[in-house]
């Protein structure tokens, strides 16, 4: 079996695990980073690459927040970093063995610290019908766009709330799609919930000054806006056709092609938990994260975090989360002394500080939408895997299940191959709701491993391969 | 229903899906390849074998999942198109029952 030891092994090539391999790699440290997507890039930079060398209208129409990957790509690329792309990391055990899965067969290495970039995901908006075809997440449309040079065609809706919500909007309306609405779920209530946190916003006023831009797209492309939606269910037989929505107090429908949905996103924690790290309930944002010390690492000794795997705040964040991560990992392996991290640290809190100016207000003004916290509706389906509905999560409740693993050992939610990644916060909102308790208490799936899908025979080739660059 | 943004696209290359060919680009997911060609959904739900499509294009949902080249269960939303690539779909339980 192949054994190799590494002074850091990253998981996840966004721009965290980019910026902590560019630090660590920079203090001399032997660095292993693999990712399971083919290029390095994490979400926000998605095959940007690839994108300017294959598709150089997607390239221009996604601007420069996108191109802007390229210099960290590049400077990722010129160290002496190992970097393997299609690499799946299925299980990590918390002496620091991560096991991974690449071009079907299965490896591992040691390291001396690990650090889990894995990023975040979209949060699954469970509404009555989002198992259509034609409905799938506004920011995995513009995942999409990157990964594919793809969009929607035919008549677009886009529903829920956040900046990303806008931004796939404002992009799919100057890539001139067919967009009839954005249909906003969230109301004037949130607006007051965030006022008080404007001053402090105007801080970063240039991440203000963007959404006004982005929204400013959608109106001028004639995209009917609607603030305050309630009520969105999908309906259709083997594909979606009709969305039917409430605007103030009036049941409408829609015919349509595409629904794009969105509520935010929320840490990728499976691999943070199967390791067992502590993790706390992030209750503005409705999600559970790694808890962290002010270099990113958890409870689980030699084990650390950076990016929106963290707390989610967006990639100049993530950036310099990586870098801080890098720095104390090059103190702990006594390449700088404390001083020398602390000073190098000083330039990547002040980026952080003034990037995290604009969280409270965003957080306030796109809280995500209780409708899909806890579905009422018994027939919706939490898991998708499964096809467990809301029904019978509360049933199990009912019957007995005193928390969210307890639901999972009644129903299989949970339990499919997405390993709870889909139905997980719908799921303990539920449960939450029937017990009267809070999210917090009824707490989350333990992630086991694995965390991704290996199938005995990929196990079987596991073999004395050796890592090539 | 998706289709391709901008005229410049990666070389074309053919992959086959049910036995049918179908033109792709160098640099499209399998997943983006199939749905721009007409392909509707790409596999049953578990239970009810509803049609499922595409719904995260990023690794989390497990909806895209496909035989591709022989192997069962692969992530097409995270898999690049290569020429000749032989693809179906996979049976649900429910119509293995
Ligand atoms: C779908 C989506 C689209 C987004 N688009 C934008 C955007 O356009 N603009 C913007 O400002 N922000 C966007 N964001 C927000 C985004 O999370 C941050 O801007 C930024 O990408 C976070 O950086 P990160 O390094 O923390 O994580 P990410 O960029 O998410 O990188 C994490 C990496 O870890 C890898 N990974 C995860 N799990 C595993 C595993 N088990 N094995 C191997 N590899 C793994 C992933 O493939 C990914 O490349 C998007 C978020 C999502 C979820
Ligand atoms: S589309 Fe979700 S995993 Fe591929």
């Amino acid at each position: 079996m192949m054994e190799k030891t590494f002074d850091l092994v990253i998981i996840g090539a966004g721009p965290a695990g980019m910026a902590a391999a560019v630090e660590a790699a920079g203090h001399k440290l032997s660095v292993l980073v693999l990712d399971e997507q083919p290029e390095a890039g994490g979400q926000i930079y998605r095959s940007v690459n690839t994108t300017e060398r294959l598709r150089p209208e997607t390239y221009a129409l996604l601007g420069d927040d996108y191109q802007n990957g390229k210099k960290l790509q590049l400077s990722f690329h010129q160290t002496s970093v190992t970097y393997l792309s299609g690499t799946v990391v299925w299980l990590v055990e918390s002496d620091r063995t991560v096991h991974f899965l690449r071009n079907g067969s299965t490896n591992q290495v040691t390291a001396s610290r690990l650090l889990v970039a894995t990023g975040a995901q979209e949060r699954p908006v469970p509404i009555p019908g989002w198992t259509l075809p034609g409905v799938m997440g506004a920011a995995a449309a513009d995942v999409l766009m990157k990964s594919s040079g793809v969009i929607p065609s035919g008549k677009i809706v886009l529903a829920g709330n956040g900046p990303l919500l806008w931004l796939t909007a404002s992009r799919l309306a100057e890539a001139k799609a067919e967009i009839l609405a954005v249909l906003e779920t969230i109301n004037y209530s949130n607006y007051l919930r965030a006022l008080p946190c404007l001053p402090q916003a105007l801080l970063a006023n240039e991440f203000l000054l963007k959404g006004l831009r982005m929204k400013s797209v959608v109106r001028k492309a004639g995209i009917e806006v609607l603030s305050g939606v309630t009520n969105l269910h999908a309906e259709g037989e083997e594909h979606l056709q009709k969305l039917h929505y409430t605007h103030q107090g009036k049941p409408r429908i829609i015919d349509v092609d595409t629904l794009l949905l969105h509520e935010g996103v929320v840490p990728n924690i499976q691999l943070s938990s199967q390791l067992g790290c502590e993790h706390d309930w992030y209750e503005l944002q409705y999600y559970w994260h790694p808890v962290l010390d002010e270099w990113g690492n958890t409870s689980i000794d030699g084990v650390a975090v950076a990016g929106d795997v963290g707390i989610v705040a967006g990639a100049p964040v993530a950036e310099a989360s990586g870098h801080l991560a890098g720095l104390d990992t090059a103190y702990r392996l006594d390449r700088i002394s404390k001083k020398q991290r602390d000073d190098a640290a000083k330039f990547f809190r002040k980026k952080i500080k003034h990037n995290n100016a604009i969280r409270p207000f965003l957080e306030r003004l796109y809280s995500p939408n209780p409708e899909i916290l806890t579905p009422k509706e018994d027939s919706t389906l939490i898991c998708r895997c499964e096809e467990i509905t809301a029904g019978q999560i509360r049933k199990s409740v009912e019957l007995g299940a005193l928390d969210l693993n307890g639901a999972k050992a009644y129903t299989r939610c949970g339990m499919g191959q997405c390993q709870g990644r889909m139905c997980g916060l719908a799921a303990a909102g539920i449960v939450a709701d029937t017990l009267g308790k809070s999210p917090r208490e009824v707490g989350f799936y333990r992630g086991r491993p694995p965390v991704k899908p290996v199938t005995l025979a990929q196990l079987a080739k596991d073999e004395n391969e050796t890592i090539v660059s | 229903m998706l289709k391709r943004y901008g005229k410049s696209r990666g070389k074309t290359v053919s992959i086959w899906f049910e036995g049918q060919p179908i033109q792709a680009h160098e640099g499209e997911s399998v997943a983006a390849a199939l749905l721009t060609s007409g392909v509707k959904y790409l596999r049953h739900a578990q239970v009810s074998a509803k049609p499922r499509a595409p719904y995260c294009w990023m690794g989390v949902c497990y909806e895209c999942l496909l035989e591709i080249d022989g192997e069962q269960n692969q992530q097409s939303c995270l898999i690049a198109v290569k020429d000749g690539m032989r693809i179906f779909r996979q049976s649900s339980a429910a119509e293995n029952t």
